[in-house]
């Protein structure tokens, strides 16, 4: 008897050759979570920590404050303004990437096999670097006396730098630079399943360019521009370090401010609460990814 | 258009933009690596090609130790992930469907889906109570966390490797009377080699890359590599943060082009 596909019980097999990682990702990703999800509904302790006692103070106030005198109560204008600016970066990051990704994922679709492996490579090169050390290469070129400065200091376009480090412009150069291969790969394989024939069919009818991308191009590689726009937009959303970094601490995202509410902040029911928002929302974007990428799809 | 063949695949624009993309993406870096070889002893100035930094980065003790650690939890954690990775797979692939597979994958893929920061957050809380509980603050928190993000970086490809597989060799050995386990280690393990060799170097490269996690759960004097970078950062970057990242960068392009070599044999 082999234990294989002749096995008594297929799925008993299957479950139990897949227990150790299942263990592994309760005890070190998923579980955990389950953690945050209760301590969001806790009382903040005196320092950090929790007192274990219900409250849903802190869902409360990722939205409201009341005012410690005459107990109105308010939108959070602080909080509101940093998911706004979360979302707003993180739709500009997507939009940036997609129009600079396209034709990149075009381009290396439609070239000859031998050089397409390279070009596909160069995009994974930076796809896989250190996040830190992309976000740390882009500052090298934006801050006052780098690259993208000094360059257009000696040109004589601008006589004194341009403060772009440490604004929202800094953080939206850096994650749109951070995300771009997100984007790339998987229009990539939606492009290089496009029949080109199809584009030839268009030209014998009359299309116009414009017509063609628009009408033939763009709803076949539906399912991949779904694809990298989900895949840019939900680590933009979390993203942590590259505001960090080049935000410079004012500028901060909801990964700031979340990591804020567990260090100086010292509201750990806060955080756990906003926590669990990113990722109410992220799982949203995520469902909506697959709900439209099987109805686009017919082998999905 | 001249007398050139109309090329139907072209589109107006395109090329000039897939270019001034590859230049954005690589222009940065290049710039980092090339003011990793500065000689002067500021960032801003060009003092002339040396190796000075490297020297500095490596005889600092806090680079050392990171360097080390870094890597005894990424060897450690692609370890455990491509292990039960690789068991994951076995169970996975090539038996049919069976019940609460798609559960399986869903659990799989969870690191993939959930934002860093908010699994950073999670471990934070469930760690440092156990801390407290039992007093040990060594490695076994970091490794533990890598192993686990890492684990659908190393199923990935030897899911891959599995699929294109078929159970022609297991069966000629489960004919000539191998047991289960000879033909496992003899027989299915070899020709999967590549998949795992693939999903270990993967699992290896983001468990060295890794930030966040690591950020929330390192106990005191516990920094990585990356950690120590982001502490070190002030103002602007120094020349010995940009030697390390020019490392770093160094060895994710070796494994890279390694795991494309590997996983490009099976054609």
């Amino acid at each position: 008897m082999s234990g294989g596909a002749h096995g008594r019980s297929k799925g008993l097999n299957g479950w139990l050759l897949s227990l150790p990682a299942l263990v592994l990702l309760f005890v070190a990703a998923s579980g955990p979570l389950l953690i945050v999800a209760v301590y969001s509904f806790l009382e903040k302790g005196d320092y950090s920590g929790v007192r274990w006692i219900f409250s849903g103070d802190a869902w409360f106030r990722v939205l409201f404050e009341k005012d410690i005198f005459d107990g109105t109560v308010s939108l959070a204008d602080a909080n509101l303004s940093i998911f706004w600016r979360s979302v707003k970066l993180s739709l500009a990051t997507t939009f940036i990437t997609f129009v600079l990704g396209l034709p990149t994922a075009w381009f290396i679709a439609t070239r000859a096999a031998k050089a397409r492996a390279i070009w596909l490579f160069l995009i994974t090169i930076p796809f896989w670097t250190n996040l830190l050390i992309r976000t740390f290469a882009i500052m090298e070129v934006i801050r006052n006396q780098g690259l993208l400065n000094t360059a257009l200091i000696n040109l004589g376009v601008i006589s004194e730098p341009i403060q772009i480090l440490y604004t929202d412009t800094a953080v939206l150069i850096g994650m749109a630079y951070v995300y771009l291969p997100l984007m790339v790969l998987p229009l990539f394989a939606a492009i290089d399943r496009f029949d080109m024939r199809l584009i030839e069919a268009g030209y014998d009818l009359y299309a116009s360019r414009w017509l063609i991308l628009r009408r033939i191009i763009l709803p076949i590689i539906k399912p991949g521009i779904v694809a990298g726009c989900i895949l840019v937009f939900v680590p933009s959303l979390g993203a942590y370090v590259t505001p960090r970094v080049l935000g410079g601490g004012k500028n901060m995202m909801i990964g700031n401010f979340i990591e804020l509410q567990f260090g100086q902040g010292q509201n750990w029911p806060l955080g756990a609460a906003l926590s669990m928002v990113l990722l109410i929302v992220v799982m949203g974007a995520l469902l909506l990814y697959t709900r439209v990428s099987s109805r686009d799809d017919p082998h999905g | 258009m001249g007398k050139r063949r109309f090329d139907v695949t072209t589109l107006p624009g395109f090329t000039f933009i897939a270019i001034t993309a590859f230049v954005l993406l690589y222009a940065p870096i290049f710039t980092l690596v090339i003011y990793s070889f500065n000689g002067g002893n500021s960032v801003n100035v060009w003092g002339g090609f040396s190796l000075k930094w490297y020297a500095i980065a490596a005889q600092n003790e806090a680079v050392q130790s990171a360097a080390i650690r870094s890597v005894i939890i990424a060897v450690s954690a692609s370890g455990i992930a491509t292990t039960v990775a690789t068991m994951a797979a076995l169970g996975t692939t090539r038996r049919g469907r069976f019940k609460g597979q798609t559960a399986i994958y869903i659990m799989i893929n969870q690191p993939l889906m959930v934002p860093e920061i908010v699994t950073a957050v999670a471990l934070l809380i469930f760690f440092s109570s156990i801390k407290i509980a039992t007093g040990y603050t060594g490695l076994g928190y970091l490794i533990l966390a890598h192993a686990a993000f890492c684990v659908p970086f190393a199923y990935l490809p030897i899911r891959a490797r599995l699929e294109g597989m078929d159970m022609t060799m297991e069966t000629a050995a489960a004919d000539l009377y191998a047991s289960p386990w000879q033909t496992f280690r003899y027989v299915t393990l070899p020709l999967l080699m590549p998949g795992v060799i693939a999903g270990a170097m993967l699992a290896f490269v983001i468990s060295l890359d890794d930030v966040i996690i690591t950020e929330f759960v390192k106990s005191a004097g516990q920094d990585t590599l990356p950690t120590y970078m982001l502490g070190q950062l002030r103002r602007a970057l120094t020349p010995e943060v940009n030697a390390i990242s020019t490392v770093l960068l160094a060895l994710t392009v070796v494994i890279l082009t390694a795991f494309f070599l590997i996983t490009r044999k099976r054609d």
